[in-house]
């Protein structure tokens, strides 16, 4: 028998991974990819609690939260399209029309 | 047993994860991501989560990584990739994450019939928990699922706003 704790400790590694990802690289579309990283860490943390409290509502955030993945991702990529059609480049570091 | 599966799965995604952060070509971080996420299938299977488990993989590692990899070949990053690597590490690493999914699969299907004695309350035969999520996803979170079809459709006018043709 796995334990909880087990799982919550994979879901922090995996989160924290996500999170160094995000500050390490500087390309957008992978950007976007440690973010999905990191909400599927958060998914793994609400089915293991889910299991460890007996109740199934857990899995159903699980849900919600993979279709807000998947709008997250569409919108997310079209803009990483249309930003890369005026600016010719999805480097975040180049990226700098709101600042001032 | 089911520690082992646990350590196995887990370190798997841990890897692969880490892999992923590391690598300079876009199109292997997200051959990487999907190692993570059949991992992570894997161990929801073993969490008695098996509707989404299956969501798991047709969602996250079929849809949303397909449309990743598009727009990673829309946007011909692959010259950046050839500046910083030769074909032939591409072809190795390639490889490589072909062999860790393969691995992954074998593993997976050679390890059902130790799940089923591991899985808690699936010893009978009984259908999986896809019912149970199902009864309480259309009467308790009935709503929250309605407003989810207007997040959908908002993220569909809004892609569509974004990356279509304006002139």
């Amino acid at each position: 028998m796995v334990g909880t704790t087990q799982y919550l400790a994979l879901g922090a590694v995996l989160f924290s991974i996500g999170v160094a990802g995000v500050f390490i690289r500087r390309n957008a579309i992978v950007l976007f990819m440690c973010i999905e990283l990191m909400l599927n860490a958060v998914n793994l943390t609400f089915i293991a609690v889910s299991r460890s409290l007996g109740k199934i509502d857990g899995q159903v955030f699980v849900f919600f939260i993979m279709t807000v993945a998947a709008a997250e991702a569409a919108v997310g990529l079209a803009i990483i399209l249309s930003l890369y059609r005026r600016r010719q480049t999805i480097n975040v570091d180049e990226i700098t029309i709101l600042k001032w | 047993m089911e520690q082992l599966l646990f350590w196995l799965w887990g370190g798997t995604a841990v890897v692969f994860a880490i892999m992923m952060i590391l690598k300079r070509n876009p199109v292997h971080s997200a051959l990487c991501l999907v190692v993570v996420f059949v991992s992570l299938a894997l161990l929801y299977v073993m969490l008695g989560a098996e509707f989404l488990a299956a969501v798991q993989v047709i969602v996250y590692a079929g849809a949303i990584m397909v449309l990743f990899l598009f727009v990673i070949m829309l946007l011909n990053l692959e010259a950046e990739a050839r500046s910083t690597g030769l074909p032939r590490t591409a072809f190795k690493a390639c490889s490589m994450v072909g062999a860790g999914l393969l691995l992954l699969l074998l593993l997976g299907s050679g390890a059902v019939k130790a799940l089923r004695s591991v899985l808690p309350g699936q010893a009978g035969g009984v259908p999986g928990n896809t019912e149970a999520v199902a009864e309480l996803l259309f009467t308790k979170y009935l709503l929250p699922f309605e407003v989810t079809s207007i997040l959908l459709l908002a993220a569909i006018v809004g892609a569509l706003v974004l990356a279509g043709k304006r002139d």
